[in-house]
């Protein structure tokens, strides 16, 4: 739904020199959503970040916040916010000062800008630490006084650059619960840069596909998972099977895979057990591989090993043509 | 087995603790003992007095040569640190090719390949009363008459110490400062900083420790100097250093001593200030 508050990219452009990292992208980021930018590296995610941020000059186009063309401001008169991927917290400060830098940077004093800044804390749970320094935390309680030092100023826009990469895979996944709760609370837009599927799935609202400078797809999370424009969507996404079908190519998730009598034929050359489902990749007659995710009680009713010859199933309804 | 590993602690740190002790301690400790002796104008009497500090806070000269020493050491250090932080920082900040920053870095240092005397001396010719800067000036028409206090004054000592001293503030602060991660700075300015705001609450606190290592450079530097303000003051001034050495070329060795020993402890008082301040373990 359009706001008229929205952030909006208008052939935003990138050059270094004579190679383009951002490509004319046009796209509008909707109020208070959660929008992740995901893609390989490289693909101009992070330029994008850091041209709305501020941080990066923009070549061409521009950015508008509210209708306002934001893209020739300082990153601080924006309203955008940026939260750093190795946090860059101040190291001399403790974590007090360290979210209470921007307020004293404009010149509030000191018992107003604690107070603002102990709000910060609270909202994030880092009431506790206040007075420790950074080094003194651990990576998540790092990352949450950065969450809590760019929100301070109360911007329209938060943007993360891959957040969570520092994380381990278990803290990773607690903190990006986190991350949503507070963008629920607060309502305001959250920009993600991440190259992995796995976390854009489980926190945007909608999910921006990039690949070589320009936007490849981009939608709700679901309808970008279950409807994979290109190929590369559909194997960046993960989960599904891109196929030559009829001189064409398809997508197939790979969880509508089903192993019958009939079908195509095939050669198994891996199994993996993941748990609740089984990993079978095999090599069709033609040299692409499938992967069928076998729900794990179907597979070891007839398990297969590595050479076994399957038939490879799927209902036709599910085959997803893919443009070129 | 633990007491093993203790001997051999004790032996990997002996050789270290040998030459400190033979080369710094024993040294100390002679003068320190020696500044209790007496001395005649053709003697020296080993005997326990206190006769050389009484003569040392009783004359009205230590304390003015007291005083010349810690004004050169202040000016000097406020001068170099000046000049030293803003090299260091248009080096590590401004420079973004860490290849051009090396190749700067190492033209900074071409001049301390030569001797310090020869770089105090070559000041001699630029700053006389006919020389180049003098002669310049005036066909200049800047002046009328050669200025007098170019050369063989405050001014020239203190120009020669900057001279010879500002690598010594450059490389420790310059070495702190590349350590800083840049993505501070961006931060600082997401955050609203100005570029002033920036050097001031991000920059400089994280620079402390190098500009106190620079500071201890310079002061002892100076503070121990005696061949500097004898070439550039003509003799004209004084500080304890030339004070000792003239004691010295007059064998008045309990009484060089005697002033070695104060100026020994006024130096540690002046760093022990300081590292009050500003924690420097992590740089070392």
């Amino acid at each position: 739904m359009r706001s008229g508050k929205d952030l909006e990219l208008v052939t935003l452009t990138k050059r270094y020199g004579t190679t383009v990292a951002v490509d004319r992208i046009n796209y509008v980021f909707e109020n208070g959503s959660y929008v992740c930018l995901l893609g390989p590296s490289g693909c101009g995610k992070s330029t994008t970040l850091r041209m709305i941020a501020g941080h990066e000059s923009v070549s061409d186009g521009s950015i508008l916040l509210d209708g306002f063309d934001i893209s020739h401001l300082p990153p601080a008169k924006r309203g955008t916010a940026m939260m750093f991927q190795n946090y860059a917290l101040f190291p001399h400060l403790n974590v007090r000062d360290n979210v209470a830098f921007s307020l004293r940077m404009k010149g509030i004093d000191k018992p107003e800008r604690h107070k603002a800044a102990n709000e910060m804390l609270d909202l994030v749970h880092m009431t506790a630490f206040a007075d420790r320094l950074p080094a003194q935390l651990s990576g998540g309680q790092q990352q949450r006084v950065a969450l809590a030092r760019a929100l301070v100023t109360k911007p329209r826009v938060l943007l993360l650059d891959e957040p969570l990469s520092a994380l381990d895979p278990f803290l990773r996944i607690k903190v990006r619960a986190e991350l949503k709760r507070i963008q629920r609370e607060l309502g305001i837009t959250f920009l993600h840069v991440t190259h992995g599927q796995d976390e854009a799935l489980a926190l945007a609202d909608e999910i921006v596909v990039m690949n070589n400078a320009v936007i490849e797809q981009a939608g709700p999370a679901r309808s970008v998972w279950n409807g994979p424009r290109t190929e590369f969507v559909a194997r960046f996404m993960g989960g599904h099977n891109v196929i030559s079908l009829d001189g064409a190519k398809v997508a197939l998730r790979a969880d509508e895979v089903t192993l019958g009598e009939a079908g195509l034929a095939a050669t198994v050359i891996s199994v993996e057990y993941q748990g609740a489902h089984v990993a079978m990749t095999s090599m069709t007659d033609a040299g692409e591989e499938v992967l069928a995710l076998v729900p794990e009680e179907q597979f070891f009713q007839t398990p297969k090993n590595p050479g076994d010859a399957v038939r490879l199933a799927w209902d036709e309804g599910r085959v997803h043509r893919l443009q070129t | 087995m633990l007491k093993n590993r203790h001997i051999q602690g004790w032996l990997q740190a002996s050789p270290l603790t040998l030459v400190l002790i033979g080369f710094l301690i024993l040294p100390i400790i002679t003068i320190v003992v020696v500044s209790f002796w007496q001395a005649t104008e053709f003697s020296i009497i080993p005997a326990f007095s206190l006769e050389n500090y009484e003569f040392l806070f009783g004359s009205h000269v230590t304390y003015k040569v007291f005083y010349a020493t810690l004004k050169y050491a202040a000016i000097t250090w406020a001068l170099t640190l000046l000049i030293g932080f803003t090299v260091a920082y248009y080096l590590a900040f401004h420079i973004r090719s860490q290849t051009m920053q090396i190749a700067l870095f190492l033209l900074c240092t071409i001049p301390f390949w030569t001797s310090n005397i020869i770089r105090m001396i070559s000041w001699i010719p630029f700053l006389g009363r006919n020389g180049i800067a003098n002669s310049a000036l005036q066909s200049w028409g800047v002046i009328d008459q050669p200025l007098e206090w170019l050369l063989y004054s405050d001014f020239s000592v203190i120009l020669a110490f900057v001279h010879l001293y500002t690598l010594f503030m450059v490389v420790p602060i310059f070495n702190t400062m590349t350590r800083i991660d840049h993505s501070l700075i961006e931060a600082a300015r997401d955050n609203g900083a100005s570029g002033f705001q920036t050097l001031r609450h991000v920059i400089v606190p994280l620079t402390k420790p190098g500009i106190m290592i620079g500071t201890i450079f310079v002061l002892t530097l100076v503070m121990g100097d005696f061949i500097t303000v004898r070439f550039m003051s003509g003799s004209q001034k004084a500080n304890v250093g030339r004070l000792i050495s003239n004691d010295i070329a007059l064998l008045q060795y309990p009484s060089a001593a005697a002033t070695a020993v104060i100026l020994l402890i006024t130096v540690l008082i002046v760093i022990g200030i300081l590292l009050r301040f500003v924690d420097i373990r992590k740089e070392l």
